[in-house]
């Protein structure tokens, strides 16, 4: 469901811009909302939230989508962990449908998808890779590494069983609004990946802002 | 499969775990029909090389999974292929029930009063088996439930088709790397049934037959092809 924010970005407490190929990772207090704000359109936001006092409790894709009976996400979807918590709340979408099930991109599925050759190409988890060895006050670690989720991507599901990966339906200046239901870890790898439309073959940098 | 080395049956709200080696295959059959597995993957020499259901499902365009398809680890390997189904249709991405909502479903029986019988649910049977490895929650993934129809309209509106298996339907998984193998017969976590359906299923292991050129897994989607490709050089020397 389409539904804009009243938070002005004069207001928020900080003001982050990740570049394509960078990661983003910040505590979250209860209560407090992030926007993760595509700047220039098309780009994927592949995104982690952790239970930021016991990062063994994450958000899980699959409990999430079973319990709403859908697989989008957009204004009203409650991300839940595995063991059924709700970690946050999406309370305002100006794109109408986040993927849950497309995952990341990682050097080693691009050789499966795209050419043995593309191994050498910068993916998604190596940027989650990075980020767990360069902040372990966090306490998470590869292990914690899991199932995501795609804001701004489109990856439909056809009533045959059929999975595609199409053109984003993000443009500039969209964005998505989560409120803090518990203190959370927010883990983004801006998506560098060149071989897939979903961020239009050019990956573009993001924008993260918090409110109190 | 060339040969069955060993059959046993699993009751309903039962789990298990074991290694199976490279070049064995499991066929696993639904005896009374409406059987559930839920199933996840593993590398038992680095336990954090495991199934992972994104990668599997985008790697070969589809949301469901049948013969043909190979279940993908996180290191663009494969673990097992798919060499036959009767069903056409498995689905990986509705996860477990947990202990709250089957006591909700179904009412609530433990061990104390209901022994075996008692009502066990998919999510603790594989924190069970998870805990054998040294494993815990952090190391959940998105599992496969074998004999289950989840479908999507086009709003992304899941439902779980009663009646998809019936007595007798079959699944055949050929393992081409070592995989350990956690498994649980517990109810699809969006199981409407009446009762709680406790539903068996027979396990056959054997060796599979070897993989030929024109093998159709192999040769399922050129994305499969270069799997292979990363599992052989997984073996380079053995």
């Amino acid at each position: 469901m389409l539904k804009t924010s009243e938070l002005q970005a004069r207001d928020a407490l900080s003001r982050s811009t990740v570049g394509a190929g960078d990661y983003y990772i910040a505590r979250l207090k209860a209560g407090r909302t992030v926007r993760i704000l595509d700047l220039e359109g098309n780009q994927a936001a592949d995104t982690l939230f952790f239970d930021a006092n016991d990062p063994s409790e994450r958000y899980s894709a699959i409990d999430t989508i079973r319990e709403q009976g859908n697989l989008y996400l957009t204004t009203g979807s409650t991300l839940l962990s595995q063991t059924g918590n709700a970690l946050l709340e999406i309370v305002a979408d100006t794109c109408g449908r986040h993927d849950t099930i497309g995952g990341a991109c990682a050097t080693e599925s691009n050789t499966v998808r795209y050419d043995l050759e593309k191994r050498h190409m910068h993916a998604c988890r190596d940027s989650w890779m990075l980020a767990v060895a360069e902040n372990p006050e966090y306490g998470i670690a590869k292990r914690d590494i899991g199932h995501n989720i795609n804001f701004f991507m489109n990856v439909p599901v056809t009533e045959e069983g059929g999975l595609t990966f199409e053109d984003g339906i993000s443009a500039p200046g969209k964005y998505v609004e989560l409120r803090a239901c518990t203190d959370v870890l927010v883990l983004v790898s801006n998506c560098p990946q060149l071989n897939n439309p979903c961020n239009g073959y050019n990956p573009t940098p993001i924008e993260i802002l918090t409110w109190k | 499969m060339q040969t069955c080395s060993y059959t046993t049956e699993l009751p309903g709200a039962a789990h298990w775990s074991l290694t199976m080696r490279r070049g064995t295959e499991m066929r696993l059959t639904d005896l009374h029909g409406g059987a559930n597995v839920g199933m996840l993957f593993y590398n038992p020499h680095n336990l954090l090389e495991r199934y992972n259901a994104p990668d599997t499902l985008k790697c070969q365009h589809t949301f469901k999974l049948t013969r043909g398809n190979c279940l993908y680890s996180d290191m663009g390997r494969i673990f097992c292929s798919i060499v036959a189904d009767d069903l056409g249709w498995h689905e990986s991405v509705c996860g477990n029930m947990n202990a709250e909502q089957v006591a909700s479903r179904w009412g609530e029986r433990n061990y104390q009063q209901d022994r075996n019988e008692w009502h066990q649910n998919g999510h603790d049977a594989f924190l069970v088996e998870l805990a054998k490895y040294g494993l815990g929650k952090a190391d959940l993934a998105a599992n496969v439930n074998w004999f289950s129809k989840v479908g999507a309209d086009a709003d992304g509106n899941l439902s779980l088709h009663a009646g998809h298996s019936q007595a007798g339907n079959s699944v055949s998984l050929r393992f081409e790397m070592e995989t350990l193998v956690l498994l649980h017969t517990c109810p699809h976590p969006l199981s409407q049934a009446e009762t709680y359906p406790a539903k068996p299923i027979k396990i056959e292991l054997g060796l599979a037959e070897p993989v030929a050129d024109d093998d159709y897994c192999k040769n399922f989607r050129p994305e499969n092809q270069r799997g292979f490709q990363n599992n052989a050089l997984y073996h380079l020397g053995l």
